[in-house]
């Protein structure tokens, strides 16, 4: 356990890493909000997830849905070193003549399950997936990656209902809580809480934890529940750089190349 | 037509059990049968269209070929962005069946019209876009769509209305399909103003006047080569749609001649753009609102 952490520490730092270059390439955004849900995404490709990236379309694999997809670097970069493609596909994120686009498209590599870029439209999928699943007895469980900023948005609502409604024990949502949406903190443009009185009240298992600490992120995503999960990840925008850290504009910013060699140094100190 | 696009689904349910009906609470009286023979496959997902297109999406993607059925603003507008990314930017084996075509529900008021529905539908890349004007034409498109693999939108009127087709021929997606033949005029039709096109066509043979009433079942993909070889024989053409004149079939078929290089006499009739404040059926509607009247023969006539 305390050798697998340790190993979990490191891909959480390649993967930082990782996603700094392509965005530093790039000359693109949502770096922040990439960062938030880096330990989400180690915990989910190197300890839940029952799937085969050399055959990424078995029938009863796990199914993994980035719906707040402007994280996409993260992704990209967790499938990569999951071996889902080459390391060096990151190379083509953003550019022209590029393999990965900005928001997903399921088209551009193996791992990607749906594409998409809008808000709001990954959970809803994701509880079609879930609901076949039951009725075909399919052993395979969908997982969701929210944004807390995408809560706004009226479909999760209605997901979160129909879900709780139907009991979808084989779903579970992930919610990035980095308090920072698109223009200003969550408190301030559109607050969420009693956020998991909310969920509670969908009839929902409710998980509140740091979504930076594995050990928490395993004890949530393995515990028990005969209904839909939500894990509320309490996470910093930005995480892993301090400059970066808790800050609106690492939303939308590029590391010029003074930030990127800071970052870099500050990702592998680590 | 909705019986016949009912009746079509519980044939191939029966015979394919990746079949599945979703509604978005809809379907009184018109799907208990199904949802008795087929509980496993029919979902009623409560009344958030959104939620129910990705919900939908996310069956097909599980191998299930999925009808979801609404009235036609509520299936179409409502979750747009929904059929436009999870359904066709990924291909999803869904088909959205709309009733109310035009002024169907007139007396509900605009909410309940659907008046823009082809022209928004047909604007997306991978959507299928079938407007069936009789029960046979429903019969035979809601087979064809479970054939095809993709999005389709299918567009209904309500119930009721007459066979037309005395050929019961197979029709495939994109056909045109000439019902009478004639040189006075060529009219065509597609959805629920089949019926009326044929009233009129009907009423001018007493008087000696011969059309050629053409129902158009497929706006997309049409058939282009057999819209040219009309325009060929120069005859004057008349569009009939209870639709937008904006995007719908007068649309299609004028972007069609103005890339043919032929001028043609030619004339789409349609509902103009405007909503209607009138109280009132379809056929009072369109009175009101002096849209899909008898065409003077004055027009066509050399």
């Amino acid at each position: 356990m305390e050798n697998d952490l340790e190993k979990m520490i490191k891909l959480a730092s390649k993967i930082r890493i990782h996603v700094l270059d392509m965005v530093h390439y790039a000359q693109s955004s949502h770096i922040g909000a990439s960062y938030s849900i880096v330990e989400i995404l180690v915990t989910l490709y190197s300890r839940i997830l029952k799937i085969n990236p050399k055959d990424p379309s078995e029938i009863d694999r796990d199914k993994f849905i980035l719906s707040k997809a402007h994280g996409s670097c993260a992704l990209y970069a967790i499938l990569a070193e999951s071996t889902f493609f080459p390391l060096e596909l990151l190379k083509k994120y953003y550019v022209d003549g590029g393999v990965l686009p900005g928001h997903l498209d399921k088209k551009s590599v193996p791992g990607i399950e749906h594409s998409m870029g809008s808000l709001g439209h990954g959970l809803p999928f994701g509880v079609g997936l879930a609901y076949a699943n039951k009725i075909d007895q399919n052993k395979g469980q969908i997982y969701v990656l929210i944004g807390d900023g995408e809560c706004n948005e009226g479909t999760i609502w209605e997901s979160a209902m129909f879900a709780g409604h139907h009991k979808l024990d084989n779903l579970t949502v992930i919610i990035d809580y980095n308090k920072i949406q698109s223009f200003g903190r969550v408190d301030e443009v559109m607050s969420l809480e009693p956020f998991g009185e909310k969920w509670t009240s969908f009839n929902w298992n409710v998980c509140e934890i740091d979504g930076h600490n594995f050990e928490q992120l395993i004890t949530a995503f393995e515990s028990e529940s005969t209904k839909p999960k939500v894990i509320i990840a309490n996470t910093i925008k930005g995480k892993g750089v301090s400059f970066m850290e808790d800050k609106l504009e690492w939303h939308y910013k590029s590391p010029n190349s003074e930030q990127y060699a800071s970052a870099l140094k500050e990702l592998k100190d680590k | 037509m909705r019986n016949a696009f009912v009746n079509t689904l519980k044939e191939l349910a029966k015979n394919d059990d990746r079949v599945f009906l979703v509604t978005a609470d809809m379907g009184f009286s018109v799907f208990e049968d199904f949802r008795e023979s087929f509980p496993d496959r029919f979902l009623n997902t409560g009344i958030a269209e959104q939620n129910t297109i990705g919900i939908a999406a996310g069956l097909a993607m599980s191998g299930k070929i999925v009808y979801v059925y609404s009235i036609i603003p509520f299936v179409t507008m409502r979750c747009f962005e929904q059929i436009r990314l999870d359904l066709a930017y990924n291909n999803a084996n869904v088909k959205l069946v709309g009733v109310g075509a035009g002024f169907t529900y007139g007396s509900m008021g605009s909410s309940h019209h659907a008046i823009e529905d082809i022209s928004i539908m047909r604007s997306i890349p991978n959507m299928t876009v079938l407007c069936p004007g009789d029960p046979f034409e429903t019969k035979e498109l809601i087979k064809r769509s479970y054939e095809h693999f993709g999005p389709v939108y299918i567009r209904l009127g309500k119930n009721g209305e007459p066979i037309i087709h005395k050929n019961k021929n197979k029709i495939e997606i994109g056909e045109i399909i000439s019902i009478t033949e004639g040189d006075d005029l060529i009219l065509f039709t597609t959805s629920n103003t089949l019926e009326l096109g044929k009233s009129w066509v009907d009423e001018w043979s007493l008087e000696g006047i011969h059309v050629n009433l053409v129902s158009v079942p497929t706006i997309k993909p049409i058939n282009q080569s057999m819209i040219r070889k009309l325009i060929d024989r120069n005859i004057p053409m008349i569009t009939l749609e209870e639709h937008s004149i904006i995007g719908g079939l007068g649309s299609t078929i004028s972007e069609i001649i103005a890339e043919n290089g032929k001028s043609v006499k030619f004339q789409r009739m349609g509902i103009n753009d405007e909503f209607s404040h009138y109280v009132g059926g379809a056929e009072f509607q369109r009175k009101k609102l002096n849209i899909l009247q008898k065409p003077e023969k004055s027009w066509f006539l050399k």
